[in-house]
This record gives structure tokens, sequence and C-alpha cells, in this order.
């Protein structure tokens, strides 16, 4: 899809990274001390709080590719928004007060709060900047494909822009304004998200059968002639002879081709559907033959998003309630999109996006998404893997070190428990909407087959620029805001842990502020630098990845610190160590991994299934008690 | 722990069994999920399927089970005996 860069919208977004950014010089005067730095004074209210962990959570993940997901796969997406706010249950009624009794400004200090333990601080210092640089890549990919389409620029300007003004940001004023960022940020998500389900809702559906072209039925042996259609068929040669399902006949003004998705029409009878074929050669980008452009000989890809049938063969649904709104999907069809990959002769390659009419039903249930679907089977290994990403959502909340760190900037536990109950209602109603935005988008007929990240963003422009310039600005501010709290948590990890607590460097108060800074600096340029070679990945599965490394490294040893007396440094070093070395390790190894990332044949893969959480977290707990066990110091330990 | 009050335990352990009760209900929205997906298709309220209500419930509920901890969680005193000795009094919650 070519966008158009909106000028309101980049107003807007200005506008908005102006304010927050100046709001942050405004604060920033008052931080001077660590303390203040690190956890801000402990004087943040604890609503104000409880908001900031909301926009602090909700990430380019969240609210991108979340609605993304649902939007391409309808119910799957929402697992994600159901485990995601899970594991804040785990968060406040298991780990909250403790750690607060615990530490003082970071996660490693809750660790090492009994022991004192230079291995601790290591480990758990290490185990911070790996999970947060692992959460920063698809914040930062996530900021280009946002940019692109708002403003016009590359990917990597988005990343740079983000790079640069949270660096800003962090380097003047510390926790003070991340927290302010992330309130202001996290009520205006919820908001507008709320107002464009409101619109959204009072829009209704519409059905759209003629959206694309259709051939058809017509007998499956015609399938085979030289001509459909009144229309010549492209010989099926450079690679394309290996799908026989696709088919392309010639235009009449000769601009490319138009390519056909062959599908079962009934007795001995097909249906071809149109489909959409973008080929990436060295000269640039081809979309159904045709260079990509706007101009006579050019072609773009349309967007997609559309209902076959509405239910009662109406053409319109009118306004519908946030029950109505289910159930009338739920009766109608809809047309999906799956995407295949044709490799020519030349080395190069073509994806075609081919439609896939699902019903409605289908979409209101898990297992329409290639990685869940095997739980509709029978092979109990497809399950694993679906268990295993639960059990990684529902215990990695609690084990991000970027979220932990809020706990210490309120007064005290009530205080604490009350800002992680306000964070919950405001997560909880988000997560309601996002399935509602998710749906809303798969049927607006505005989405980009290249980019499901941008779902929600483009449902609010096709019902209005305002709203898609201001949802843009907000999903932007978002990523500031998140990126903030990662960079926050790795200069803590580095300042405070590694260098002050490992390398036994004593400094004084500003030095410490100082190197701090410098840190912040150092990790932000190198998630710019990721953000930018990660841009094609989705951004949806690589919190995933940062989720089940941080259950695995971070959790069990937390939870046995917590709850097991005999719990010595040494198993929570190994813990720590093994948890986030075989998880990182597994997800390495696994063949999402291999095709995503270094374009290997994913059937050479080591891992049995993709998501380590289920093997990983076991054994990380399993690592301590054994090692704690060994380690039990000579004399008997009286603990009362 | 040998620091902790008697009111800092028992919020410890009401936080415990709210835990283990919500993990109930995730546990068997993921089971029924992965094991018995047909079941998600039925339609159980007003024309819903049990897949949407059922996670919305456990959004709602997670809400609901916050709510409840913060009212039944009593107040910490102000001083934390180091001995374990309860030194407060306030009995309601603490959810203003």
């Amino acid at each position: 899809m070519i966008y158009d860069p909106s000028w309101i919208a980049v107003f807007v977004f200005f506008a908005f990274v102006g304010a927050t950014v100046g709001l942050s010089f405004f604060l920033g005067r008052k931080a001077k001390s660590s303390a203040g730095y690190f956890a801000a004074h402990g004087q943040i209210p604890w609503a104000v709080n409880g908001i900031a962990f909301a926009g602090d959570y909700l990430s380019a993940a969240s609210f991108l590719g979340i609605c993304g997901m649902i939007a391409s796969y309808g119910y799957d997406g929402f697992l994600y928004s159901i485990g995601f706010l899970a594991g804040w249950i785990v968060a406040l009624f298991v780990i909250a007060e403790p750690m607060k009794r615990l530490g003082r400004f970071t996660f490693a200090d809750a660790l090492d709060a009994k022991f004192d333990s230079r291995g601790i601080k290591a480990a758990a210092g290490i185990s911070t900047l790996v999970v947060s640089v692992f959460y920063l890549i698809p914040q930062m990919v996530g900021a280009g494909s946002l940019i692109q389409p708002l403003l016009g620029f590359p990917h990597w300007v988005g990343v740079v822009l983000v790079g640069i003004v949270v660096i800003t940001i962090v380097v003047t004023a510390g926790m003070v304004s991340t927290t302010w960022v992330q309130f202001l940020k996290g009520s205006l998500l919820v908001i507008f998200s709320a107002i464009l389900v409101v619109l959204l809702l009072g829009r209704g559906f519409t059905a759209n059968p003629d959206a694309f072209e259709s051939i058809g039925p017509i007998a499956e042996a015609d399938v085979a002639q030289s001509e459909i259609d009144g229309r010549a068929v492209l010989p099926n040669d450079n690679g394309w002879h290996q799908h026989d399902d696709l088919i392309r006949l010639s235009r009449g003004d000769g601009v490319g081709y138009d390519i056909f998705h062959v599908q079962p029409g009934g007795e001995g009878q097909v249906v071809l559907r149109q489909a959409q074929a973008i080929t990436k050669t060295e000269d640039g980008v081809l979309i159904d033959g045709a260079p990509l452009g706007r101009g006579k000989s050019e072609k773009e890809l349309k967007p997609v998003g559309t209902i076959a049938k509405l239910p009662n063969g109406e053409s319109d649904s009118g306004p519908l309630g946030p029950i109505s709104f289910f159930n009338t999907l739920g009766d109608s069809e809809v047309v999906l999109w799956r995407s295949k990959t044709v490799e020519h002769e030349d080395e190069t390659k073509s994806t075609v996006y081919f439609q896939k009419l699902t019903s409605g039903n289908e979409v209101l249930r898990p297992g329409e998404h290639p990685k869940f679907a095997d739980i509709r089977g029978e092979a109990f290994i497809g399950k694993l893997n679906f268990l295993s990403l639960m059990l990684a959502l529902f215990c990695g909340t609690a084990s991000l070190p970027h979220i932990l760190i809020r706990y210490y900037t309120v007064k005290d536990g009530a205080a604490a428990r009350k800002s992680t109950i306000v964070g919950i209602a405001s997560i909880g109603f988000f997560y309601v909407l996002t399935l509602y935005l998710g749906l809303g988008a798969m049927t607006s007929g505005s989405m980009d087959l290249t980019d499901s990240n941008m779902a929600a963003p483009l449902l609010a422009r096709s019902i209005s620029t305002w709203l898609f310039a201001i949802i843009s600005a907000i999903a932007f501010t978002t990523v500031l805001g998140t990126v903030s709290g990662l960079i926050l948590a790795s200069s803590g990890a580095v300042a405070h842990d590694l260098l002050v607590g490992v390398m036994g460097v004593d400094l004084p108060e500003n030095k410490k502020v100082r190197i701090a800074k410098i840190a912040a600096v150092v990790v932000g340029a190198i998630a710019i630098v990721l953000g930018i070679l990660f841009k094609e990945m989705n951004v949806g599965y690589l919190v995933g990845w940062a989720f089940s490394v941080a259950a695995s490294a971070n959790l069990p040893a937390l939870v046995m610190l917590l709850f097991w007396k005999a719990t010595t440094k040494e198993g929570i070093v190994a813990s720590v160590l093994v948890g986030m070395v075989s998880s990182l390790g597994w997800i390495l190894l696994s063949s999402d991994t291999y095709k995503s990332v270094y374009g290997w044949d994913p059937e050479l893969a080591y891992a049995p299934f993709s998501q380590p959480g289920i093997v990983t977290i076991p054994l990380a707990f399993a690592t301590l008690v054994v090692v704690s066990l060994m380690t039990q110091p000579r004399q008997q330990t009286e603990t009362a | 722990m040998s620091s902790l009050s008697d009111t800092q335990r028992s919020n410890a352990r009401l936080g415990l069994w709210l835990f283990a009760f919500y993990l109930v209900l995730y546990l068997g929205f993921v089971l029924l999920s992965a094991f018995a997906a047909q079941v998600m298709e039925r339609p159980v309220v007003a024309g819903l399927n049990l897949a949407i209500v059922y996670g919305f419930g456990l959004i709602i509920g997670a809400l609901l089970l916050a709510l409840i901890y913060g009212m039944l969680c009593k107040g910490e005193p102000i001083d934390e005996p180091s001995n374990g000795r309860s030194g407060s009094d306030e009995s309601q919650g603490d959810l203003a």
C-alpha cells in the first residue's frame, strides 16, 4: 500500500511529542539524586502510578500487534490479551508486596537483599539487560512501522526518532518524567480507543461482496485451458508452475496481470478469486507484475478487510451494541487473507496473498492462527506450543524488569497494591476494547496486507482522518513510554547492579546518575540499531520471546526467594543463568527463528516446538532447588 | 522472613488464596482451549460463545479479585515491628 502522509497527523504527532518532552525537561530539574532518578523519590501518587502501569505495559505489542493479530486471525490475538492481563494476578497477589519490602531500586536489589552477593547482582543485572533488549526490539520495530505510513519516511527514520526522543527524556529526568509520560500515554490510549470503539459500533458492518473480482464457478477442467473468461492465461513458468492453484490472466490494458486463486466451488467446479502478488526484484517492487506506484502503468496493493455476507443477506447492519457486534459477525462471512511464497528461477520471490472466506464464528474462537491451529488437532505436541505460550505469558508479566521497577515509585505497600488495582482496571478495560478494535479492523476494508501492525490506526483512518492522526500519535507515544521504561531498567542494571554492585566501583550520588545516563544513551543506541535490523519481524512474536526469557530467568528465582527459606545465593545465580540461557537457546534454535531471522530451512531446527516456557520455567525452578540443596550452609540455620 | 507482622502475613496468605483461585480459572480456560476446543464454540449467554464469555470473564475476574484483595487486606502499621508482632488495630480495608 502507498500511504499519503497526513499533515494533520504530522502536526498532532509533533505536538504530542513536544508536549511530553517539554514536560520531561520541566520535571527534570527535580531529579538529581539517584533516589530521585531511579524511583521518583517514592512520591508518585498511587492513582497516577496505576495509570502509568497501564501506560508502561500497553506497548506497541498490545496496541498494534494484538489488534493486528486479531484483525488477521480473529480470537487468537485475544489470547495474548488474556495471557498478558492474567499475569498481573501473579504480580499483584504473589510478588507485589514482598518485592517492595525487599528492595530499593532494581529487580536485582530484590533478589540480592538477603545475600549481598556479587554473583546475584551480576546474574540479575545481565538478565535485566537481556530481557530489556528483547523487549526493546519489537517497540523499535513498531515505531518504524508507524512512522512509515504516518509521515512517509522510511522505516529507519521512525526508529531513530524514537531512540533520540526517548534518550532525551530518560537522560534529562529519569523516572519522574517517564512516569508522567506513561501516565499521559496510558490515559490517552484508553480514552481514544474507547472513542474509536464507540464510533465503530455506531458504524456497524457493511457487506462488500464485490470488493474483489471473482470468476466462476467454472468447471474444474476449464482451468487448464489457455483462455479463461475470454482472457489469456499467462504460462506457468519461472516458479509459478509449482503452484497450480494460482492462475495469472492478462489484462486488457497490459498493465501487469491479474492473479487468481483457484478454490473449490461445488461439485467438479472451482471459483477463481482475485489474489494479489508482490514481487521483490533488484529494481524494485512489482505488484501483480506492474511496478509499484500510482501512475498509469503502475499498481498498488488494494486494502483488504471485507465482509462477504451479512446475516439475512442484508447490506448494512446498522449501529450495533457490544453484544450484537459479536453475534452479527458470528453469523456473517468474512474475507480473511493468507499468503504463500513463490520462488522464481532468478532467486527473487513473490508473496501471493489469497482470499480465505471464513465463517464469522470461526474468528470468534481460538485456533485460526497457524501457530495455534494445532489445538484443534489430535497431536499433543501441537497443544504443547499453545500451553507453553500461555504459561510464559502468565508468568512473564511479574518477571519483566521494567514493570517491577514501578513498585518502588509509591510510598508503601498499600499504595503499591492500590496502584496495581488501578493498573489492572485500565489494562483490562483496554484489552476488552482490543477485541472490538481488531475485529473492527478485520471488517473495515482498509487493512494493509503487508503490515498487520497498522490495523488499528488504519481502522481509525477509515472512520476519520483526525482520529487516525490522534491514534497514530498516541501509538507513537505508546512506544515512547515503553521504551523509556525499558531504557531506564537497563541503565539501572548497568549503573547500579553491574558497576556498583559487581565491580565494586563506589561513586558519589551524582556520578552514579551520570553513569546511568551514559548507559541509557548506549542502550538506546543499541536499541536503534537492532530495531532497524529486525524490521521484518512480527512485533507480537518478539514480545513473546521477551516474556519467555523473563519468565524463565526471573520468576523462579524471585518466587523461591520469597517463599522457600532454604534458597541459597548459589541457587539463585544458577537458576537465573540456567533459565536465561535455556530459554534464549531454545528460541534461537526454534523453527520460527530459523525461518524468519536466519532464513534457513525451518525443518532443520532443533527445538521440537517454538515456545520454550513449559520446559525452561520448570527447569529453572528445578535448578534452583537442586543447587540450593547442594549449597546449604554447614550449620543448621534457624529461621523464625 | 522473620520480620513479617501478623497483618503482613495474613495479607500474604489472602493473596496466595486469591492467586490459587484465579490460577484454577485460568487453567480451565487454557486446558479447555487446548483439549476440548469445540466446547469453546458453544453459545452460552445472549448468543455469545464460551470463548468470548470466558475470555472477558477472566479479564473482569482479575479486576474483581484485585478489588476484593484491596478491600480485605488489613492496613499495615506505619512502623513495622521487627519481631513480627502486630502493632496496628486498623481493621477496615485500605481501599479508600
